[in-house]
């Protein structure tokens, strides 16, 4: 009996130590979905936030589907996938959930991999819901098929993550991570170029908006929609997957780091 | 070496300024339902998170099993079960998907799951509510639960943090049971309280806490030789007593205190106390209106102990 474990230990390689807690990532991610897709602040501030932005930003002016569509894609994109991790982790903070979760045998890696998976496949449903009413419109001219796919996956994985670096602070309050939350994402919209192309912004803006994920997603969209934009596809695709790269490793990062503040 | 579950050397954490864990050593046998009894604050909790991998100890070691908790931790959380102190199961789930969670998470198949959900929600007499989002659970539900969640994995070693405080009679006492009955079947068992008679009733060692401090492991027969001179007996009568040097003369006394309209009487000998409660009352044409056996402080037994140890 005493040697089972460490037998085990040994048949089981780095290989399948690897999949199976990717299996278990997927578990969690099934468990966020029943938990927390319907849950009020996440539908609020993937919903209601940014339809009323849009609203704010429409009002009284003659814009052209030409140029709202990519930015309706764009909005409905960084809003949605990027609400589901700031509700998930303070929350289970509070629930002590977490604690049990870290007490199974998962990586805080793995774990966040499955909330990080959530959001992206709440962001992926939302867009292509509304990829759908366009089309029911028929208002969605596609250029390039593969640009728009390639934008909805990566850019939804890229502010998933997002949602789980804002995490960060170890507090069990939800209030307060939305709260940080909105000050980094509503700032974030209006230095990207989503309400106006990024060359139109003044000049201080617009090398801020280089350092923003969403001026990507948003011109990879226009890109793919075959409407004026400014960098190449294949540009802002690597440059989405170098903020992937570097939200998800600074989140592991500080999440270790904090993780034993939680309990 | 081979008979042994759980192996902690020297374990020391540190909050801040506060030694929660100070240098402790213990270790527990397979089989064995190994109590950790302590009073609030003495680092129970804080030493089963170690142990169960949630936290990282500032010095020492821990295996399970054989197995390292740090550096070997998914393998070793594969040999356990936990409690936590916090009933936190997923209340926005219903009671099987909790446990479909957790099966999943310790790498069960669907058909094992499913078969091993079943077998525990009957054994813990949740069954007729398993679809029921467990928010309409009772405290003693979700305990009851929080077992079954533990228990999905077959684990070699089961972690409890005070499993049974502040719950109903009924679950207090189904969870008892089972705990008593896995351990039969080759379980072994951490049990973390801060109940001396729950110690007394299910372990087969002890180790007393306090300050994050281990004073003493040793058998619940042994250690009660040592709680017995601190037996407290509270008694209420239906009138005020005109003649307390007659209660003061009563044998096997310690200690007498009044409390509100209630004597505390501290005894080494209940049995002798009892009876000589009662003849006092007959004598006396008193009517006994309350009479209970309190357990000892565990702080004073604590106290004691570590007060014997150091001149013994
Ligand atoms: N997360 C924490 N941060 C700071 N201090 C803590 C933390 N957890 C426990 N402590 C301190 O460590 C000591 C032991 O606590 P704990 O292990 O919870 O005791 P017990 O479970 O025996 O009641 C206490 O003094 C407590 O205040
Ligand atoms: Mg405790």
């Amino acid at each position: 009996m005493f040697f089972f474990g460490g037998v085990k230990a040994k048949i089981m390689g780095k290989n399948n130590l690897f999949l199976t807690q990717l299996r278990s990532a997927c578990s969690i991610c099934k468990k966020d979905i029943l938990i927390y897709y319907l849950k009020s602040p996440v539908l609020i501030f993937s919903f209601v936030s940014p339809f009323f932005l849009l609203l704010a930003f429409i009002f009284g002016r003659n814009l052209s589907f030409d140029f709202l569509l990519p930015v309706v894609l764009g909005l409905s994109i960084f809003f949605t996938s990027s609400s589901v991790g700031p509700i998930i982790i303070p929350w289970e903070t509070r629930m002590r959930t977490l604690e049990k979760l870290v007490s199974c045998p998962i990586s805080l890696e793995f774990i966040l991999l499955g909330d990080i998976l959530a959001g992206f496949l709440y962001g992926v449903g939302v867009t292509l819901v509304i990829l759908m009413v366009f089309m029911g419109f028929s208002i969605l001219v596609i250029d390039n098929l593969f640009f728009l796919i390639l934008a909805i996956i990566l850019s939804n994985l890229c502010f998933s993550c997002l949602g789980i670096l804002i995490s960060i602070p170890p507090t069990d309050n939800p209030s307060n991570i939305m709260m940080l939350s909105n000050l980094v994402k509503f700032p974030l919209v209006f230095i990207s170029g989503v309400f106006m192309p990024v060359n139109q912004l003044p000049f201080l803006i617009r090398i801020l908006a280089k350092f923003s994920p969403l001026t990507y997603t948003v011109d990879l969209l226009r890109c793919s929609l075959g409407k004026e934009h400014i960098y190449s596809g294949f540009f802002s695709l690597l440059v989405i997957i170098v903020f992937i790269i570097i939200f998800f490793c600074l989140a592991i990062f500080f999440h270790k780091k904090n993780l034993s503040k939680r309990f | 070496m081979g008979d042994i579950a759980i192996q902690v050397s020297n374990l020391t954490k540190l909050y801040g300024k506060t030694l929660a864990v100070d240098r402790i050593n213990f270790e527990v046998k397979k089989g064995e339902i190994f109590g950790f009894l302590g009073p609030n604050g003495a680092g129970k909790t804080t030493t089963q998170r170690i142990l169960t991998g949630i936290i990282k100890a500032n010095s020492g070691t821990v295996s399970i099993m054989g197995l390292n908790i740090e550096t070997e931790s998914f393998y070793a959380k594969r040999q356990i079960g936990v409690v936590p102190e916090i009933a936190n199961v997923y209340i926005d789930l219903s009671a099987w998907n909790n446990l479909m969670l957790i099966g999943s998470l310790y790498g069960l198949s669907k058909k094992n799951r499913i078969a091993k959900a079943e077998e525990l929600l009957k054994l813990f007499n949740l069954y007729e509510r398993k679809d029921e989002k467990t928010k309409t659970f009772s405290k003693g539900m979700k305990q009851r639960l929080l077992l079954a969640m533990a228990l999905m994995s077959e684990p070699k070693v089961l972690f409890l943090d005070e499993p049974t405080s502040g719950l109903d009679v009924q679950s207090c006492r189904l969870i008892r049971e089972k705990i008593l009955e896995f351990n039969r079947h080759d379980m072994s068992i951490f049990l973390t309280t801060h109940n001396i008679t729950e110690a007394d009733q299910m372990c087969n060692r002890v180790a007393i806490v306090n300050h994050g401090k281990i004073a003493v492991i040793d058998t619940p027969e042994k250690l009660k030789k040592e709680f017995q001179f601190m037996q407290v007996i509270e008694v209420l009568f239906n009138k005020e007593i005109q003649n307390k040097r007659e209660l003061e003369k009563m044998r096997g006394i310690s200690k007498i205190q009044k409390v509100n309209d209630k004597f505390k009487i501290y005894t080494d000998d209940t049995d002798c106390l009892i009876r000589e409660i009662i003849n006092f009352s007959h004598r006396e044409k008193l009517k006994i209106i309350s009479l209970n056996t309190l357990a000892p402080n565990l702080e004073e037994v604590f106290l004691k102990i570590v007060e014997e140890h150091k001149s013994g």
